[in-house]
């Protein structure tokens, strides 16, 4: 999958974890800083910056994980656990 | 995607007016100010990108016909208020939320998929049986206001949702 530029953030290496966000949103906000908290090795990318020729694709690649295609979706070791939308628990949980 | 960003000034008269006109129709800003703030910030990103203020937790393609449903307030907020106390970005909140000091969370998209939207638009192009009216009547999909008259008003006396926000209803 990683055509697209992402951002990589080293740390602490808990499986291959990628998040999908927007710069413009508050979930995705949260989402990010608590990827900073945790101290986890991720990518991640604000799909909305991306130039308007891979905007489609980006979206696309979300859709497979998370039908809605919305964000912030974090997808862990290329989809065997996706969570969708901000779930501090659930994000401590995978990944703390 | 480059566009100027919203200087420190345009978000706040921005928060001031949405959280005036907020009050004015009965609704209310999320009162966690740095968090709200954040929001208006997305909205004046994406007025600037594309021309008018998209969803700032929504991806855009800049088309707006096809964004009608998600320029803020999008057409889910009510619905999203009633059954989780806030819009989907928690830039807006229900009542409870200030009485009662309730915590807003993450909550379900329900804008349908894209798939699911490009269905329902190739569906709904058919014409409505013309009844016996005088006039058509036009609902408002943000705040449920409905008028008789020839075409929907410029701006929604009610919710302030632009022209194009409007459905024929009957
Ligand atoms: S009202 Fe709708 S468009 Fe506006 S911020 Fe909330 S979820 Fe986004």
């Amino acid at each position: 999958m990683n055509q697209m530029k992402m951002e990589h953030v080293p740390g602490k290496v808990k499986g291959t974890i990628t998040l999908f966000a927007l710069s413009t949103c508050g979930w995705c906000a949260k989402t990010k800083a608590l990827l900073h908290e945790l101290g986890v090795d991720h990518y991640y990318v604000f799909v909305d910056l991306l130039p308007p020729e891979e905007l489609e694709e980006a979206i696309r690649e979300v859709e497979k994980f998370n039908p809605h295609g919305s964000f912030p979706t974090l997808v862990i070791n290329n989809g065997t656990r996706v969570i969708i939308g901000f779930k501090e628990q659930e994000i401590r949980e995978a990944l703390g | 995607m480059s566009a100027e960003l919203p200087t420190q000034d345009e978000i706040e008269s921005r928060y001031t007016k949405l959280g005036r006109e907020a009050e004015e129709g009965g609704y209310h800003l999320n009162p966690d100010r740095e968090f709200t703030k954040n929001l208006v910030r997305g909205l004046l990103v994406n007025e600037k990108r594309y021309g008018y203020p998209s969803c700032p937790c929504r991806i855009s393609f800049g088309i707006r016909e096809e964004d009608r449903d998600i320029i803020c307030p999008c057409d889910y907020r009510d619905p999203d208020l009633d059954q989780y106390n806030a819009c989907y970005c928690a830039l807006y909140v229900s009542e409870d939320v200030l009485k009662k000091h309730l915590s807003v969370g993450s909550i379900p998209e329900r804008r349908p998929t894209r798939s699911e939207r490009k269905a329902a638009a190739v569906k709904k192009s058919g014409p409505l049986n013309d009844t016996e009216l005088l006039y058509p009547v036009w609902r408002c999909r943000v705040c449920g206001y409905l008028c008789a008259r020839e075409s929907p008003p410029l701006v929604c006396p009610v919710c302030k949702a632009t022209k194009d926000r409007f459905e024929r209803f009957i």
